[in-house]
């Protein structure tokens, strides 16, 4: 061992042992919290595909890269154009203006990085925030550097420093460290630059290049970086990583493992910002045991042979094979108990948190202390790491699942103590009641909100599915509540959140109203839902990543007032721009729409006939049937991750995560196909039909003298460009008007895979497992559509068979590439959810299946599809789109509703402004 | 680099009391209802076009005018008055044609505001006034494309607007300003090149003035026109060292409390607030009263939240008058010690650590 190294390592902490890295690590956690993410994405010398952008004029693709960047986490945006071939002032110039415009990325502050003065200063003209400068140094003396430091000043930039002089880059500790301090005390005392505003890049280099001189860069860089935070403790210092690994480009998992390892150690010595890309960091304690070492020595400089060992060892690592020693790597369990529960929360391990919450209980005078310290210090470190998008939701709901199985293995504890004691329960940075609400029955995203929130030390009170109005509010008054959040997936719950706003108003309640999921969105809340409860604000929640920001901004002392301002002023202008769109979106009237119906020339047509007429029930269907028929795309984007399977599996960004959650998808699914978990259900129908304007009738037999039941739908009224010759459609035109005298047909159906879902989750899934929880309703959700895809196969195939050679692969399937569609009410080609009440009938639906449906027209339960079949080629699948009134007077008349009534149910789809609830109206 | 002994008189008043600022030049002025004729005084009585509205000019050809303007409000017991040049640079007087003249307007404006000032600072020692000299946001943003099909598109850029406010700076330095004041900050970036600008004059004359900076929340957004918050706003001026920053223009009083809150909290330097006479009615004019103005302006000062106040749009010497006899009894803010963090910002702000 160097003596630097040796000198680093011991450092200033409480142990002279080496070998005794526990005591240091417990360092790692605060000083990882405030690090710096500089996302380097935008930067044409690290980036080829941004090069090519940039080369290519492409700006609007290159806006994408760094409004990815944001998303991803980074917190500032390095942006770099040195590139010989570019006008790189130019680039520069426009790529700032452009950023200009996209609010969500100008909202992070900007990093101007050039080697060349000129591009930087047309760079800081055209930035409104405070930027930093990346970067000056007194390469050509200090006449320039002071030159350029006081212009900095002048343009209100704060600005990294290298550490380079007229000499050349600084390459051992002293040197740097001596350049560093030179360049302090001219900035500091010539130009008054406020020491926070220094950034000190004391050069990463290469190592393991085989130079032997090069092997001590890195530690030199640690050693610079700690006397530097030691003597200038306000400055900062940053550095790229990327170099470092240079010698092994083409071997990721080594490299990752060295920026990893590198990190861990500069972190600690006082590097507080790094232009990484966060998304593809290992967590230090991931890396297998034996690279990690070997890495170690070489970034440390340990011992002389470190370069060999690392590159023999190299080629082991590459590409999965860390990830089998990586399984086998127990050697966390060497550490003190708080880091061992960290670890387990952070990677959702719950094998052993039962002995280690225990071991940590018997350490501390009260049980409440376990939790309040060593777990939540755990899952703030969850919290911190998911906030800057290092880790995502699969895992985070994970680690509830290893939080919660602690918490209830001290509950006995907790009692106990409540009884001998009178104390009350442990506090919670706020209260938050949740509920899907009255008629809707999903709960998939709702549950993982809850998760969320209550990693964050939020208390969730999850009313569950199905709830009415009167007892959220009930619940929210006697529980204090300081938030309400609202769920719904289908239409018909997106009104059932006004009303619930609208009672909030009534009651006096002054606490915020939180708006999710699948139909919501932040324009119905700020038209529809945020007018009806003034008292306070609603709020739309994207996704359950966005929720712990809104809720921790909404409860803030300091904050909530400007947020809920910030809010409404966002939504008044929504409103308004929501008032002008709709002023412009003309439609045109239901009479011009049925004279351009979708056309189909019935007379060379002959409809195929189904083989029976009639319901046709499945009892018990083979599950094992299904699995090949699921869609998995959705099934990633319930967990948030984005992206289309299977390319998602190989995203650089969320591949790795994705494929554990497969992996552990998979293993679950076979568990419940195997045993059965589930019994899935359907019931399929057949009857001669004939449309009659947009209706259809639905005949008992042939010859068609008896009307069995009519089937309404609705037409598209959109102004459209007329010379593009496109259809008003309704899904009646697919169907052969009565008139033509051609005998047509049509289908239905009702699939289920949710019974037994409900035993099956108390039978194998402990309350504290969310993570199973939602992973298998995940999955029964899937199922059920599964069973929707196979089944209609075997429609086309054999029960209507008008397809009886179609072989189409199960992509094939979920592409849509086959005849006919299976269109389901409460969706785009036919919004009304009521109409599923005449399939229920046509096919006593509820007796064959047991299948129910709610008020709001949702099925029980909730993993269920249904829908009609048409078998016609150029049936397809549209979207109905905005209506006028004059169709929904028609369609009211036609349903035998009132018009009021209608205007309920298709209250998403009018294209003018009902009269709803109170003050609801917006002027 | 050398300060005039008003520096030292500024930085005492505004320890020990809540500092007045004027109300509204062009209310006033509008209130004369000044014709063309007036507008163009004898000197300009042949120009090429149309002059009426150019407030700024009436500087050169209605002198007595303004400095009575100025005179109602120092009466009113303003102590600082600010310059009749909110748009006397040569990018905004282009509209006349008169760029050519921006200096000389400037230089006038000042040496008028400064008789007034120092009428009354003889007439009433132990309450010096001082003169800010008004550095307005120009008639373009720099920041901001104009055609909203090409949002990278600029129509003015960070030099040309630096050297414009240079020119500004200097004719208001050598009319006897005190203070250059640049306010109604819709465009950071603009606010930005007019400090920097203002910075070189400073070096230029080696006379170093107090800066004020007063930006403007465009709406209940609590953003400015450029979209940045009242805190993000604050770190990407604050390395001018200001003598204060604030609001102004835009919000009534009722709503712009807030974001000076949000100021206040963040800034250690002194607040300032000088917000309009309510929101306009229907026929764009001003009507909050005197007395309703002072009344929502002066839980500010119980609360400690400001150390300058006074009017913009629509706000009248009787205003100032409510204002000041409604804040004069409570205490200046006190300095709030900020912790010395790198403070960035884009459109919002980021601390590190």
């Amino acid at each position: 061992m160097s003596s630097a190294s040796q000198k680093f390592l011991v450092g200033d902490e409480m142990t002279t042992n080496s070998e005794d890295e526990n005591i240091e690590t417990t360092q790692v956690p605060s000083a990882a919290m405030t690090f710096i993410n500089v996302g380097e994405r935008t930067n044409v010398t690290g980036s080829a595909k941004f090069r090519k952008l940039i080369e290519a004029n492409d700006y609007p693709a290159a806006l994408d890269v760094a409004r990815q960047q944001v998303e991803n986490g980074a917190q500032i945006i390095d942006v770099n154009m040195d590139e010989g071939l570019l006008d790189s002032e130019k680039a520069m110039e426009t790529f700032l203006n452009l950023i200009a415009a996209e609010p969500d990325i100008a909202r992070v502050p900007i990093m101007i990085d050039s080697s060349k003065w000129t591009v930087i200063e047309s760079g800081l003209k055209c930035v409104q925030g405070k930027p930093i400068v990346n970067s000056i140094s007194m390469k050509e003396g200090e006449g320039p550097f002071l030159e350029q430091a006081r212009k900095v000043r002048r343009y209100g930039a704060a600005v990294v420093v290298m550490a380079f002089n007229e000499q050349g880059q600084a390459e051992t500790a002293d040197q740097k460290f001596e350049i560093c301090k030179r360049a302090y005390k001219l900035l500091t005392e010539k130009v008054g630059f406020p020491p926070e505003d220094i950034i000190f890049d004391p050069n990463i280099f290469a190592v393991a290049t085989g130079i032997e001189e090069h092997n001590n860069y890195g530690v030199a860089f640690i050693e610079a970086t700690r006397r530097i935070k030691q003597e200038m403790p306000l400055t900062h210092v940053s550095g790229g990583v990327s170099n470092l690994s240079f010698s092994f480009r083409g071997n990721e998992p080594v490299r990752e493992a060295m920026h990893s390892v590198f990190l861990y150690h500069a972190i600690k010595a006082g590097m507080d910002m790094g232009i990484v890309n966060a998304g593809q960091l290992t967590v230090y304690d991931d890396i297998p045991a034996d690279l990690r070492e070997l890495v170690e020595d070489v970034i440390l400089n340990r011992r002389d042979d470190a370069t060999d060992r690392l590159l023999d060892a190299a080629e082991r690592f590459k590409a999965g094979g860390g990830a089998k020693a990586k399984a086998k790597d127990l050697s966390w369990r060497e550490n003190p108990v708080q880091e061992r529960l960290t670890y387990s929360l952070v990677h959702g391990i719950t094998d052993f948190i039962e002995e280690d919450t225990e071991e940590a209980r018997q350490s501390v005078e009260r049980p409440l202390h376990v939790i309040e310290g060593p777990l939540m210090t755990g899952m703030n470190v969850v919290g911190d790491l998911f906030g800057a998008g290092k880790m995502f939701l699969p895992q985070v709901v994970k680690s509830a699942r290893v939080m919660k199985q602690a918490v209830a293995y001290l509950q006995p504890y907790l009692e106990k103590e409540k009884e001998e004691m009178g104390i009350t329960d442990r506090p919670a940075a706020g209260k938050v009641v949740m509920a899907t609400v009255k008629g809707d029955v999903h709960d998939i995203g709702k549950n993982i909100v809850g998760v969320v929130l209550q990693c964050n030390n939020y208390e969730v009170i999850d009313l569950g599915v199905m709830v009415p109005a009167a007892k959220i509010l009930e619940t929210a008054k006697r529980e204090k509540a300081d938030i309400i959040g609202l769920s719904g997936l289908i239409t018909p719950s997106l009104d059932e959140m006004c009303f619930v706003a609208a009672e909030m108003e009534r009651e006096g309640f002054d606490i915020p109203l939180l708006i999710g999921g699948a139909t919501t969105s932040r324009v119905h809340t700020a038209v529809k839902v945020a007018p009806n409860y003034i008292a306070n604000q609603a709020i739309h929640v994207l996704d359950a990543s966005r929720a712990v920001g809104v809720v921790s901004r909404l409860l803030s002392e300091t904050d909530s007032e400007g947020f809920r301002a910030e809010i409404r002023a966002e939504y008044e202008k929504v409103r308004a721009a929501h008032l002008a769109g709709d002023a412009r979106k003309k439609r045109i009237t239901l009479k011009q729409a049925r004279d351009n119906k979708f056309d189909i020339e019935w007379d060379r047509y002959t409809p195929p006939k189904p083989t029976f007429f009639g319901a046709r029930e499945f009892e018990s269907y083979d599950l094992a049937e299904l699995v090949p028929y699921i869609d998995w795309t959705p099934f990633f984007s319930t967990w948030e991750l984005r992206g289309r399977y299977p390319a998602i599996l190989d995203d650089n960004v969320v591949g790795p995560e994705a494929r554990k959650l497969l992996d552990d998808a998979l293993e679950l699914l076979a568990q419940m196909v195997k045993e059965k978990w589930l019994t899935a259900r359907a019931v399929i129908g057949f009857w001669p039909a004939n449309s009659v304007g947009d209706d259809i009738e639905l005949y008992t037999g042939e010859p068609r003298h008896s009307q069995l039941a009519t089937l309404h739908t609705l037409r598209q009224q959109i102004a459209r460009d007329n010379t593009r010759g496109r259809a008003h459609t309704a899904l009646a035109d697919f169907i052969a008007p009565k008139d033509s005298g051609v005998a047509d047909y049509i289908g239905g159906f009702a699939v289920t895979t949710g019974h037994g879902e409900e035993e099956a989750i108390e039978a194998h899934f402990k309350k504290t497992d969310d993570y199973g929880r939602i992973m298998f309703k995940a999955l029964a959700d899937r199922l059920a559509e599964a069973f929707a895809e196979r089944m209609h196969q075997r429609v086309r195939r054999e029960f209507w068979g008008y397809a009886a050679d179609e072989k189409l692969s199960c992509d094939e399937l979920i592409l849509e590439t086959y005849k006919g569609i299976r269109p389901a009410p409460g969706y785009p080609a036919q919004p009304d959810h009521t109409e599923k009440a005449t399939l229920w009938r046509l096919m006593d639906v509820k007796q064959k299946t047991g299948i129910e449906l709610t008020e709001s027209y949702a099925m029980w339960p909730g993993s269920s599809v249904s829908g009609l079949y048409f078998s016609h080629p150029d049936s397809h699948y549209f979207g109905v789109g905005k209506i006028e009134r004059d169709q929904v007077e028609d369609y009211a008349a036609r349903k035998g509703l009132t018009v009021a009534e209608t205007e309920r149910w298709l209250a998403p789809i009018l294209n003018y402004d009902p009269r709803s609830y109170g003050k609801a109206e917006v002027a | 680099m050398k300060r005039r002994p008003s520096w030292d008189q500024l930085h005492e008043a505004a320890k020990r009391r809540i500092l007045i600022i004027d109300g509204a030049m062009g209310t006033m002025i509008q209130k004369r209802k000044p014709s063309e004729e007036d507008y163009r005084g004898e000197r300009f009585k042949d120009w090429k076009s149309d002059v009426k509205g150019n407030n700024d000019l009436l500087s050169l050809t209605q002198p007595k005018m303004i400095q009575e303007i100025h005179e109602e409000y120092l009466e009113a017991g303003a102590d600082l008055i600010e310059t009749n040049t909110f748009n006397a640079q040569r990018i905004s007087m282009a509209d006349y044609h008169m760029e050519e003249f921006s200096f000389e307007i400037n230089l006038e404006a000042a040496k008028i505001a400064r008789a007034a000032a120092d009428k009354y600072t003889k007439l009433t020692q132990n309450k010096p006034r001082f003169v800010c000299g008004a550095v307005g946001p120009t008639n373009r943003t720099a920041s901001l494309s104009p055609d909203v099909n090409n949002p990278g598109y600029r129509n003015t850029s960070f030099d040309e607007l630096r050297q414009a406010y240079a020119e500004q700076v200097r004719g208001l330095m050598e009319g006897g300003a005190d203070i250059i004041m640049i306010e109604t900050v819709f465009d950071t970036l603009n606010a930005k090149a007019a400090g920097f600008g203002t910075l070189e004059v400073f070096e230029e004359y080696d006379l170093e003035l107090p800066i004020m900076i007063s930006g403007t929340i465009t709406d209940r957004s609590g953003r400015t026109l450029s979209g940045q918050t009242a805190e993000a706003f604050w770190y990407s001026m604050r390395h001018l060292k200001p003598f204060s920053i604030g609001l102004n223009c835009a919000l009534g009083a009722e709503l712009m409390r807030p974001y000076i809150a949000d100021l206040s909290h963040v800034a250690d330097v002194y607040i300032s607030a000088y917000p309009n006479a309510g929101l306009p009615n229907e026929m764009g004019e001003y009507d909050e009263t005197p007395h309703d103005m002072a009344c929502q302006i002066q839980p500010w000062a119980e609360d400690g939240l400001l150390n300058i106040v006074g009017g913009c749009c629509g706000s009248t010497p009787d205003h100032i008058g409510h204002i000041r006899e409604h804040v004069e009894k409570f205490k200046p803010r006190k300095l709030p010690q900020i912790a010395p963090k790198m403070r960035l910002s884009g459109l919002e702000p980021f601390v590190a650590g």
